[in-house]
């Protein structure tokens, strides 16, 4: 049916905010951070184009480098684990056991709070005169020893524990989803056919649950781009550069080492990072023909 | 997205005795909620505990004489490097961005989502499909340009400013919530309002939010966990008087100098994640459906 002008300007004012949304903020910002990346940008903005010289830079530099591995240990690692762990408890959930709604609840409740309680929840218990070890060492293991927060090799190790920790429960309301969208004849089926429970899960019932791996993964996944309150909160980086991300990286070459060309440099590698993590999912559910 | 029936449908067999896989299975279940309560209760035991007994004492043991005087340091005097006036003020901060944000982020969502999905308008699925790609681009390349043009246009660092930015940045997954849900409402609905004269905003106003009661109550779920949690954007735009309870906590106890009071620093901790724990132990189900519509995204 053709819509009458009143009806077309009434559209378009409440497109309006979506639209301007989407010019200044997505395409303009983008493009203006893109183009920093090319200048010689130091506390203000300049014009100075100066090619890829910050890429160059950026690529040499330890802190970007040391940052880019442990989001990358940290990614495989978090994404990984909280796959397997959340996926785990749903088959546990699954099992028809009592109480099922608190026990739920409580794999779920972390999800709720912020990255900035999680890191610092976690900063204390892995703290080593207060925490597990000590705890460890007061049940009469002497020798316990758990102090991966103030070793530089292991600190990244502890931002994973806290965000499994964290996001397990998300994963595991996915799955619970998908678990129960099976159909029952798959569970007679199996049975008749005499096939173990843990064979069932392996051979049938995951590489029937791509979608919900998929949906979880990627959620997992732009978290782990986004890690940012969990460094600050829980080592600050630290100790020395041993916890950086590259998004703690961006933050502090703008506001407090006045770097914005080298900054906004670091964000655009980002940016291209997840256009070619996310394109080819984006592909796959349009081409699965799921209009969403 | 299956996801939104999240546990609606009730599992299929229960085994007739007690099986040794079944108290594996049990175990499994205890010490994985073990896990997952462990740093609860560190918290809520060491908050109530004095600084002494900490100090001696065992991460896990229950107060010998349980003491509020934490919470009450943590509310009204805690120090954030220069000033000392309690988590309250972030507290307050954290509330009066919320409520604007909320509404707006939810009226200006839906309002999208609406015309998108009811009106046959030209770009609609391009400026959708747009939207959600955006949603999974990192803040950092947005957020330098963005203090730019809020310096530019005056509001600099505000509350204006972080009210705006929240409804920027819920609008991908708020036009997502409202889109899907109106496009799943029988079509003669609203082909009938129309034949019966009533215009672009009597609809949306007098039929369709009216309607969207279930969906309102999932985004104003989603949005206040959302933008209480906030760390990075509060940081950014809200500015030195506004600053949020989470950026606030954060820098009480990773400011602090000399010994650490714990105490307080859990007792402030615990009342940040007071009000996503009241709103997700409060709203059952619902929370896990705000998820599941907010995974959609992903």
């Amino acid at each position: 049916m053709r819509l009458s002008l009143t009806s077309r300007l009434s559209v378009l004012s409440a497109l309006l905010p979506a639209l301007m949304v989407m010019l200044v903020v997505y395409i303009g910002a983008t493009s203006w951070t893109a183009w920093m990346s090319l200048t010689n940008s130091r506390m203000l903005p300049n014009n100075n184009f100066v090619g890829f010289r910050q890429y160059q830079l950026l690529f040499s530099n330890d802190r970007w480098l040391t940052s880019v591995h442990n989001i990358v240990v940290y990614g495989v690692l978090f994404v990984s684990l909280a796959l397997l762990i959340g996926f785990l408890l749903a088959v546990a959930i699954d099992q028809r056991v009592r109480a099922e709604d608190t026990i739920r609840s409580i794999y779920l409740y972390p999800y709720s709070m912020s990255f900035v309680v999680t890191g610092l929840v976690w900063q204390w218990l892995l703290n080593p005169t207060l925490g597990v070890q000590y705890v460890l060492r007061s049940w009469g293991f002497a020798g316990a020893s758990f102090d991966w927060i103030v070793r530089p090799e292991t600190a990244i190790y502890c931002l994973v524990i806290a965000g499994v920790w964290q996001a397990s429960g998300l994963v595991m309301a996915i799955m619970l989803a998908g678990l129960r969208g099976i159909d029952d004849e798959i569970w007679k089926a199996a049975r008749v056919d005499g096939l173990p429970k843990w064979r069932v899960y392996i051979s049938i019932i995951i590489p029937m649950m791509g979608a919900s791996f998929a949906t979880a993964a990627v959620l997992l996944s732009t978290a782990v781009v986004r890690l940012y309150d969990l460094s600050v909160s829980m080592t600050n980086g630290g100790p020395g550069i041993a916890s950086e991300v590259p998004a703690k990286f961006v933050m502090d070459h703008l506001f407090e080492r006045a770097n914005i060309g080298l900054a906004t440099a670091a964000a655009t590698t980002m940016l291209v990072t997840v256009i070619a993590v996310v394109a080819p999912y984006l592909y796959w559910r349009a081409r699965k023909g799921e209009v969403r | 997205m299956s996801a939104i029936t999240l546990g609606a449908v009730r599992p299929r067999f229960r085994p007739r005795r007690i099986s040794p896989a079944r108290w594996g299975l049990y175990a499994f279940i205890l010490i994985t909620a073990l896990y997952f309560l462990l740093p609860l209760y560190v918290m809520i035991v060491t908050s109530l505990k004095p600084m002494a007994e900490i100090r001696q004492g065992h991460l896990l043991a229950l107060p010998a004489s349980p003491s509020l005087a934490a919470w009450v340091k943590a509310w009204t005097s805690a120090c954030t490097g220069l000033t000392c006036e309690g988590i309250r003020t972030g507290f307050f901060n954290s509330l009066r961005i919320l409520l604007p944000s909320v509404v707006i982020s939810i009226v200006v969502g839906s309002l999208t989502g609406y015309a998108l999905s009811l009106w046959r308008v030209r770009g609609a699925n391009i400026l959708f499909g747009a939207m959600m790609i955006v949603a999974f681009i990192p803040y950092q390349v947005f957020i330098y340009p963005l203090v730019r043009v809020f310096s530019f246009t005056g509001l600099g660092q505000s509350l204006a400013t972080i009210v705006t930015i929240h409804t920027i940045f819920g609008l991908p997954t708020m036009t997502l919530l409202f889109r899907n849900y109106f496009a799943s409402l029988p079509v003669e609905l609203f082909k009938a309002a129309r034949i019966d004269g009533a215009g672009f905003y009597q609809i949306y106003a007098r039929i369709m939010m009216p309607m969207a009661t279930p969906m309102i109550v999932v985004a104003v779920i989603l949005q206040t966990t959302g933008i209480w949690n906030d760390f990075i954007l509060g940081l950014v735009f809200a500015g030195r008087d506004n600053l949020p309870m989470t950026v606030q906590l954060n820098n009480i106890v990773n400011s602090t100098q000399g010994e650490r009071a714990y105490n307080v620093d859990m007792a402030a901790t615990l009342l940040t994640a007071l009000l996503p724990l009241v709103i997700y132990f409060g709203s059952g189900r619902w929370f896990v459906r705000g998820i599941a519509a907010g995974a959609v995204k992903g």
